[in-house]
């Protein structure tokens, strides 16, 4: 028997749905395994009824349930209650469900200042109020999952890698444990490091790290730390290359920017790192911002609006 | 009885959304409204950041086409920084964007939309999408599924990051094309193309007749376009002016830089969403299905309509026989689609001429970039329209102010009206089901799955 696979997808952008399409032919194998249940992106299946402004959600049975995206309003939040009650198992799936992600950067601001601000950029007509009809309640902050549902497993990754996708499922549809390691992009880097590094101030991203051919059989690059660029390679998990491949921006000279959230689940990429950048003599003062640090996984308290600052009733 | 119908969510499309329907006492249509639910803040929270992280922290916008937020991000940083990017980086970027249009295009018809057609909307609607396409039509379905890979995978392999894309910088792009990787894509590419030209006579075998048998007139409205054209009046996905076209079919045109003079936003209480209306028209904002004022469309049609002609040949013959048959500016909904499977064409034929472009394999791809305080406009076509990146840059090169305009947002109008079209021809005296209903989400399938 095929196990029964539904998805939801909360407070997100819809490119974890898209990275399951992105298996291609190991697509047709899990179909063989998978029977998908609910899946709105992709088929045809409804929440069920609305009744005055208060909703009944009805959702099929599965035996798993993929949530994407974070909590940000009062029907996501509903929406993840049902999933919980009508899927034995729920993986929490990419990164927004399980640190943020890219949206709870907003977790700087009350919902009036990003309300305030949408509603009132350059071109936009002026308003006396803002939407309230029909659309959904916004909750005080972009929660991950797991702050307000029991989650079985997280899958990280802004997406996530189409091998872990597929691996998770078939070893789901095995009764086999499946879990990614706790690895830092660092420990599984090909870069080449000195040690301490001569590095006191970090660059912008201004310029490409230098990468350099070190003969005819080997490519390769010095640590892009030690080149003096910011890279979060030491406080994320390893993982974003899959099954085959390497960190996929750092392999492409980008330094990484944190997408598989911390190494542990629980660690805060901002604190870590600048601790990490501290020991290292790094003067962090030159860094134009750190918010940026915590750009994938602000859920979960660790951004907050200045104290002091309070929403108006 | 007077009752609401809700159609929750709407189902097939990117993003979140719902369609509620107010009948009247006669159970005929009073009122609908497609909520937008969703509201992330992008616009604020970006606020303070260095600019040259934007083009990567904004491609989470939409999943679906993170290359042309990436990209559009990317040449609104250049222009704050006041850098002129070589050929080969602008070749590159456009290359790149011009192949995640291809690969969307086929998701758009084959994987979210095309079920209704190929299936029909009265069948099962368990079986009524790309998994139903796969049992039902297994050899179609395996050929699309291959070819949307393999679109994707020229992306993945050479940029190593295809959802949410790093390749492109500011000043340019990450690293020049080699002889092979040049080889190599143009032998997929011309694959592609083959594809392309087999779906499109595929479709217009089985499928567009379909629209004036089965679904006469669902969703029509008569509106504006907007696209980009370049300075010869052909389609330009990359760079170009905007045109902007009254339902009459006059136009005007401007630099992307001037789009304030030209458009401006609307909120209305039951979207998250902005709508967008064409101010310069001076007639203002209205939603009235008889007699609206200032709407106007975006995507496949609209681009195809603004434009004078398509600078491929395969497509242009294309484009000549459907004017021919729909006149221009072509109204009716539904063939949004066959202007999408046109647009395929195009794109696979544009990708190979900036292959076959001597500079493309120009090892400089890249200028220095200083950060400094200016203002820069970046527009791309993204698949569901002009899509507008506006940002603002202090001394540091910090990020004091961002407007956006996303694609799909000058349709969230006319997505209403054609919504609110289809629900008033189909629902009559209270007598609806899951079919009609079906049909009325397709009003909606024809602009933005």
């Amino acid at each position: 028997m095929p196990i029964k696979l539904a998805g939801e997808s909360l407070n997100a952008c819809s490119g974890c749905e898209i990275s399951i399409l992105d298996m291609g032919d190991k697509l047709l194998t899990l179909l063989e395994f998978v029977s998908i249940v609910h899946l709105p992106l992709l088929m045809d299946s409804k929440h069920g009824v609305r009744k005055n402004n208060s909703q009944t959600i009805k959702l099929p049975k599965a035996d798993v349930g993929l949530i994407s995206g974070n909590i940000k309003t009062k029907e996501n939040l509903e929406l993840a209650c049902a999933m919980r009650d009508s899927c034995d198992l729920i993986i929490a799936f990419g990164t927004c469900a399980t640190h943020g992600g890219i949206p709870a950067l907003a977790n700087s601001y009350h919902n009036d200042d990003i309300l305030g601000h949408c509603f009132n950029t350059l071109g936009t007509d002026k308003v006396d109020s803002f939407p309230s009809d029909i659309v959904p309640e916004l909750m005080d902050a972009c929660y991950a999952l797991d702050e307000h549902i029991r989650v079985d497993f997280s899958l990280p990754g802004c997406p996530p890698h189409p091998d872990h996708i597929f691996r998770a499922l078939q070893s789901i549809e095995k009764n086999e444990s499946f879990s990614l390691p706790e690895k830092s992009v660092c420990d599984n880097c090909p870069a080449s490091r000195d040690g301490k590094g001569q590095v006191k101030v970090l660059k912008r991203a201004l310029e490409l790290p230098q990468w350099r051919v070190y003969d005819d059989t080997k490519e390769g690059f010095e640590c892009f730390l030690e080149q003096g660029f910011l890279c979060m390679g030491p406080v994320t998990r390893d993982g974003c290359g899959g099954d085959t491949e390497q960190a996929r921006c750092i392999m492409a000279q980008m330094p990484c920017r944190g997408c598989y959230g911390p190494v542990k689940n629980g660690g805060n990429q901002r604190l870590a790192m600048l601790n990490a950048l501290v020991s290292n003599g790094i003067d962090i003062s030159s860094l134009p911002e750190t918010v940026s640090m915590l750009r994938f996984s602000g859920g979960h308290g660790f951004l907050h609006p200045l104290p002091g600052t309070k929403e108006s009733e | 009885m007077a009752k609401i119908i809700n159609i929750q969510p709407i189902t097939r499309i990117e993003g979140h959304a719902s369609i509620h329907i107010q009948l009247n006492d006669q159970g005929n249509v009073q009122e609908t409204k497609v909520a937008f639910k969703s509201l992330r803040g992008f616009e604020k929270f970006v606020e303070g950041k260095p600019a040259e992280e934007l083009p990567r922290i904004v491609s989470r916008i939409c999943g679906i086409c993170p290359w042309m937020h990436h990209i559009a991000s990317n040449k609104a940083v250049d222009a704050c920084f006041k850098v002129t990017v070589p050929p080969a980086g602008n070749l590159l970027r456009e290359l790149m964007l011009t192949i995640s249009h291809i690969e969307d295009k086929l998701l758009h018809f084959f994987f979210l939309a095309g079920a209704d057609f190929f299936m029909g909307p009265e069948c099962d609607y368990s079986v009524r999408n790309i998994l139903g396409l796969v049992k039902a039509n297994p050899e179609l379905a395996g050929k699309v599924i291959k070819m949307r890979h393999k679109a994707k995978m020229i992306l993945d392999r050479f940029s190593k990051k295809t959802i949410h894309p790093i390749a492109g910088v500011p000043g340019g792009f990450i690293k020049p094309l080699s002889i092979e990787d040049r080889k190599t894509f143009l032998d997929n590419l011309t694959e592609l193309l083959d594809f392309a030209l087999f779906a499109l006579g595929y479709a217009k075998k089985e499928v567009f007749p379909k629209f004036e048998e089965s679904y006469p007139g669902l969703g029509e409205i008569t509106t504006g376009f907007i696209g980009m054209v370049d300075n010869k009046g052909a389609l330009n996905l990359y760079d170009g002016n905007i045109r902007l076209m009254k339902p009459d079919g006059s136009y005007k045109e401007f630099c992307p830089d001037e789009y304030l003079d030209h458009l401006a936003e609307k909120v209305v209480p039951f979207s998250y969403g902005k709508f967008p209306y064409a101010k310069s028209w001076g007639e203002g904002f209205s939603m009235d299905l008889d007699a609206p004022k200032g709407i106007y469309r975006s995507n496949t049609l609209a681009r195809i309509n603004v434009a004078d002609k398509l600078a491929t040949p395969r497509a242009q013959a294309e484009l000549e026989e459907f004017r021919d048959k729909y006149g221009r500016p072509a109204q009716s909904t539904l063939l949004y689609h066959y202007a999408r499977l046109i647009e395929e064409v195009y794109t696979c034929e544009r990708a190979i001429e900036i292959l076959k472009d001597p500079r493309i394999i120009n090892p400089k791809v890249r200028t220095k970039v200083e950060p400094c305080a200016g203002r820069g406009v970046g527009c791309v076509e993204a698949p569901r329209g002009t899509l507008i990146h506006d940002y603002s840059t202090d001394e540091n090169g910090l990020i004091t102010r961002v407007n956006l305009i996303v694609g799909t947002t000058h349709n969230l109008a006319p997505i209403n009206l054609s919504v609110d079209r289809a629900a008033r021809d189909l629902i009559k005296n209270g007598i609806y089901d899951d079919t009609i209903l079906n049909k009325i989400e397709m009003a909606v399938r024809a602009y933005d799955p």
